[in-house]
C-alpha cells in the first residue's frame, strides 16, 4: 500500500482526519449527514435521468423501435439533451392563474418524493436518519405528494388542469387506502416499523422473503404504488386523448421539469420500496448458496448489498414501461372500483389470514415462540 | 436553549399559520394555511419526542382529511362578498366560543403546572424506547373498550354518510361489471364461413 500511495498523501489523509475529529461533535454530524444526503440525492437524479433513458429504449423495442440513438454513445446522452433543453426554456405562467401556487405547486410534489429517502436503507448501514416510525413516516410522505397535483391544477385556472387534478386526487385517496392496508401486513410481518428491521427480518434467501406469505398484500401494493405515481394505466390524471396533458397542461420549462423529475422520482421510490417490503431489500437472494462463494468472481451474488437493492429497483423499474407499453388506460370508474371494491377488502382479508398464520406460527411467525 | 428557540419559532408560525386560516380571503388559502398549522404542530409533537402521534397527524389530517377539504373548496364557487356579510352576524358566536376554549385551555395547564417546573423542557425518553409501542400496549389493554367503541362510531359516521348520500333513482346506467368482465368473443362476434364471391 505503501509504494502505491505516496506518503505524503497518506500524511495529508492522517492529518484531515485528525482535524475532522478535533471538531465538535455536532459540526462532524452534521458534515458526515449532509454528505449522505448529497450521495443519496445525485444518486436517484441520476438514476431518475437515466430511466428516461431506458423507458423510451424498453417502449421502443416492445414496439420494434430502434429508441433514441443520435446524442453520444447509443444515445445514451440524450437525458442530458433533454434536460438543458427544458431549461432554456421560458417558464410561462398564465396570467389568470394564481402566480404563487402555481409556482410552489412543482416543488411540493418534488420535495416529498426525495425526502422520503430518508429513512431508506440502502445497505445494512447506509441509512440517512435510522428512526423507529420509518414506514409510517413514508406513508406520511407519500400521501402529501398529491397537494403538488391538485394545486397546480388550482392554480392553472383551467377547465382541463382542473379536471386533472380532481381525478388525481380521488385516485390517490382510494388508493392510499389500499397501500395503508397491505403496509399494515408488512408491520405484521416484519414486527417493526423501522425498515432496516423490515429487511432484516426477511434474511435468509427468497424463502424468507415476504413475497411469498404476503403475495396478495405485494399485488395489491405494487398496483396501488403504481396508481399513486399516475403512471399508465392509471394516468388519468394526465390523459393526454380527454384531457390534454391534465394537471400540467400550462407548465412549461423548468417548471414541468420538476413535475417530471417528482413523477419518475415517485417511481423509482415506489420500486425500492417494493423491493425493501416484499423482496427483501438488500438481502441476497442465493443467501446460503455457500458453493457460490467458491468461485471469485460470483462472491457478490450471496453477500448482500446496494447491489441487490439496485437489481431489484431496475426490475419494477421495468415492469412500470412494460405497463406502459401494454395496457391501453383505466376508465375511471374502473379504476374507483378496482380501489374501493377488490383491493381494499383484499388487504382486510389477508390481514385475517395474517392473523391466523401468526396464531399457528408459520412463516415469518415461526420464530415467535422460540 | 436550542430547543427552546425551536419551539418558539415553530409556535409562532402556527401561530401565525392558524391566523391566516381565518383571515385569507381565498378559501384555498386557508386550507392551504390549514395544512401548514398541522405540520407545526406535528413539528412541535416531534420536538416531545411523540413521533407516532406526529407522523399520525400528518398521515391522517395532511395526507387524507385535507385533500378531501380541498377537493371541496375548490369545487364550491364561493361568493367574498356574502362570506364578508356574514362574518359581521357570525363574529359574536365566533368570539364567544374562542373566550370559553382559551379558558377552558387555562384552566387545564394550570391545573397540570401544579407541581411541574418549565425548566426541564421536554422529558427525555429512555434508550430503545418506542413510542409506538407503548402506545400499542395501552391501547389494546387498558383501553381496548374505548378504542373499539370509537372504531364503531366512525364506522357508523360511514354508514350514514353513505345511507344519507345514496339515492336509488330510476332509469340510471350503470355497467354491470361482472357481465362485462364475462363476456367471450363468441357473445359479440360471428365468425362466418363463405366461399370468396366471384368478380363481376
Amino acid at each position: 500500500m505503501g509504494n502505491l500511495v505516496p506518503q505524503f498523501l497518506l500524511n495529508w489523509i492522517d492529518w484531515g482526519m485528525g482535524v475532522f475529529h478535533s471538531l465538535p461533535d455536532w459540526i462532524q454530524y452534521l458534515t458526515i449527514t449532509t454528505w449522505k444526503i448529497l450521495f443519496v440525492l445525485i444518486a436517484v437524479i441520476l438514476i431518475v435521468a437515466f430511466s428516461t433513458y431506458f423507458e423510451r429504449k424498453v417502449i421502443g423495442s416492445m414496439q420494434a423501435r430502434v429508441g433514441p440513438n443520435r446524442v453520444g454513445p447509443l444515445g445514451l446522452l440524450q437525458p442530458f439533451a433533454d434536460v438543458i433543453k427544458l431549461l432554456i426554456k421560458e417558464v410561462v405562467v398564465p396570467s389568470q392563474s394564481n402566480k404563487f401556487l402555481f409556482v410552489i405547486a412543482p416543488l411540493l410534489s418534488l420535495i416529498p418524493a426525495l425526502a422520503t429517502w430518508a429513512v431508506i436503507p440502502l445497505n445494512d448501514w447506509y441509512v440517512i436518519a435510522d428512526i423507529n416510525a420509518g414506514l409510517l413516516y413514508v406513508l406520511a410522505l407519500t400521501s402529501v405528494g398529491v397537494y403538488g397535483v391538485i394545486l397546480a391544477g388550482w392554480a392553472t385556472n383551467s377547465k382541463y388542469a382542473l379536471l386533472g387534478a380532481m381525478r388525481s386526487a380521488a385516485q390517490i385517496v382510494a388508493y392510499e387506502i389500499a397501500m395503508g392496508f397491505a403496509l399494515v401486513g408488512v408491520l405484521m410481518a416484519g414486527g417493526s416499523l423501522n425498515l432496516g428491521d423490515i429487511v432484516a427480518k426477511q434474511a435468509g434467501g427468497v424463502s424468507h422473503w415476504f413475497l411469498l406469505p404476503l403475495f396478495p398484500l405485494f399485488v395489491v401494493y405494487w398496483i396501488s404504488g403504481v396508481a399513486e405515481t399516475n403512471r399508465a394505466p392509471f394516468d388519468v390524471a394526465e390523459g393526454e386523448s380527454e384531457i390534454v396533458a391534465g394537471f400540467h397542461v400550462e407548465y412549461s420549462g423548468v417548471a414541468f421539469a420538476v413535475f417530471f423529475l417528482a413523477e419518475y422520482a415517485n417511481m423509482v421510490l415506489i420500486s425500492t420500496l417494493t423491493a425493501i417490503f416484499f423482496f427483501g431489500g438488500w438481502a441476497s437472494p442465493f443467501e446460503g448458496w455457500t458453493f457460490l462463494n467458491n468461485i471469485p468472481w460470483l462472491a457478490w451474488l450471496t453477500a448482500g448489498g446496494l447491489h441487490w437493492l439496485f437489481i431489484k429497483m431496475c426490475m419494477f423499474m421495468y415492469t412500470f414501461f412494460w405497463f406502459r407499453a401494454t395496457f391501453p388506460r383505466y376508465r375511471y370508474d374502473q379504476i374507483m372500483r378496482l380501489g374501493w371494491k377488490i383491493f381494499i377488502p383484499v388487504t382486510i382479508i389477508w390481514i385475517a389470514v395474517e392473523g391466523a398464520m401468526a396464531w399457528f406460527q408459520v412463516g415469518p411467525w415461526s420464530g415467535l415462540g422460540a | 436553549m436550542f430547543q427552546s428557540v425551536l419551539f418558539y419559532l415553530f409556535a409562532l408560525i402556527m401561530l401565525g399559520a392558524a391566523g391566516g386560516v381565518v383571515f385569507s380571503r381565498n378559501p384555498v388559502h386557508s386550507v392551504m394555511f390549514l395544512v401548514l398549522t398541522f405540520f407545526q404542530s406535528a413539528v412541535l409533537w416531534l420536538m416531545a419526542e411523540a413521533e407516532f402521534l406526529a407522523i399520525v397527524l400528518v398521515l391522517v389530517y395532511v395526507g387524507a382529511v385535507m385533500v378531501l377539504f380541498l377537493f371541496v373548496v375548490m369545487m364550491l364557487e364561493v361568493n367574498i362578498e356574502a362570506a364578508k356579510r356574514g362574518l359581521s352576524r357570525y363574529a359574536p358566536l365566533g368570539i364567544g366560543i374562542a373566550l370559553i376554549m382559551v379558558i377552558e385551555l387555562i384552566q387545564l395547564i394550570w391545573l397540570r403546572g401544579q407541581g411541574f417546573s418549565s425548566t426541564g423542557g421536554f422529558a427525555a425518553t429512555p434508550e430503545g424506547y418506542s413510542n409506538t409501542k407503548a402506545l400499542g400496549a395501552v391501547l389494546y389493554t387498558e383501553h381496548v373498550y374505548a378504542f373499539e367503541i370509537a372504531a364503531v362510531i366512525l364506522l357508523l359516521a360511514i354508514v350514514a354518510a353513505i345511507t344519507l348520500t345514496m339515492r336509488k333513482r330510476p332509469g340510471i346506467k350503470v355497467q354491470d361489471i361482472a357481465a362485462q368482465v364475462a363476456v367471450r368473443a363468441k357473445d359479440r362476434v360471428r365468425v362466418v364461413k363463405m366461399d370468396a364471391e366471384k368478380k363481376q
